[in-house]
């Protein structure tokens, strides 16, 4: 499958998700920011690209669970160093360099843009 | 007590499908405000639609609740479609069929259809709507948020439906 194919899918299956129009998901579109994604929207995006593509994902490879409620990974609303490099080792799907300078946890959501899907999509198949 | 929105689970396969009944009766109060005459119109009462998706959301979240003998606290989290193409009236009865679509350990999704009976009419049931819903299993799925260890979902009106409809609140062991 190509690249347009997966985003062709993976645009449907947010516009069924988030009840949002076709011409709003575009690559670049953050999930929560730009097309309106709360928290339990991403496990129905989960169990969306599961069904659609014949994928298994695990819990918080995907997305990042477990984060927020551990004192070693956030303080005062900021992710420590730890945290980062433990976010970042179970998601290599993500380009985190904007956010590292400033890593503020409500600002992880903003890291999870439609291409990001795309992408992570991509490299489950390419290792079925 | 709760406020149950379903009198009886027909059938009950695990981890699959549910199917329960709710007999509307115009002894529920709220179906005379639910219209009451105004504007020189006469009263109309019918089942309130959110009500029926609240039945459906009862019987969907027994489905999943029962997948793991009730001790997941099992919570509505999203109503992803709900389609109501028809008003019920009083003396009709609902059907709401329910599926498990997809389930993990943080949440399920369900879809079902709502259809309508005429107990007056053997034969008549019809389809009237459709509506999938997304549960979530709230200890595993809430950034560490501690809950009351007893299942308050899960209370005393639930199991006496269960009861009376025949059915064990533990399923056979899983896959």
């Amino acid at each position: 499958m190509t690249r347009d194919e997966i985003f062709t899918k993976v645009q449907a299956l947010l516009v069924d998700a988030l009840a949002v129009d076709e011409e709003e998901v575009k690559p670049e579109s953050i999930l929560t920011k730009d097309l309106g994604a709360e928290s339990i929207d991403f496990l129905d995006i989960v169990f969306k690209l599961e069904q659609t593509f014949g994928i298994k994902i695990p819990q918080g490879e995907l997305f990042p669970d477990n984060v927020a409620s551990d004192p070693e990974y956030v303080q005062n609303g900021r992710v420590t160093p730890k945290g980062v490099a433990a976010i970042k080792a179970r998601m290599p799907h993500i380009d985190f360099s904007a956010w590292e300078a400033d890593p503020q946890l409500m600002k992880v959501g903003e890291l999870f843009k439609v291409e990001t899907l795309v992408k992570y999509v991509e490299a489950k198949l390419a290792a079925k | 007590m709760r406020w149950l929105w379903i009198d009886r689970i027909v059938e009950l396969v695990p981890r699959t499908r549910i199917v329960t009944i709710k007999n509307v009766s115009l002894a529920e109060e709220h179906l005379h405000d639910h219209f009451a005459a105004s504007g020189g119109l006469p009263p109309i009462p019918l089942m309130p639609a959110c009500l029926i998706v609240e039945g459906m959301a009862q019987s969907a979240g027994i489905l999943v609740g029962h997948s793991e003998g009730f001790r997941e606290k099992v919570a509505l989290a999203k109503v992803s479609r709900a389609e109501l193409e028809a008003d019920v009236t009083p003396g009709l009865t609902i059907r709401y069929t329910a599926s498990i679509q997809q389930m993990d350990r943080v949440g399920a999704s369900t879809t079902g259809t709502v259809e309508v009976i005429d107990p007056n009419r053997p034969g008549s049931a019809r389809q009237i709507g459709a509506i999938d819903l997304m549960f979530s299993h709230l200890d595993n799925n809430m950034a560490g948020m501690e809950f009351p260890e007893h299942n308050f979902v899960f209370g005393e009106s639930f199991k006496m439906v269960l009861r009376m409809s025949g059915i064990a609140a533990d399923p056979a062991p899983g896959p």
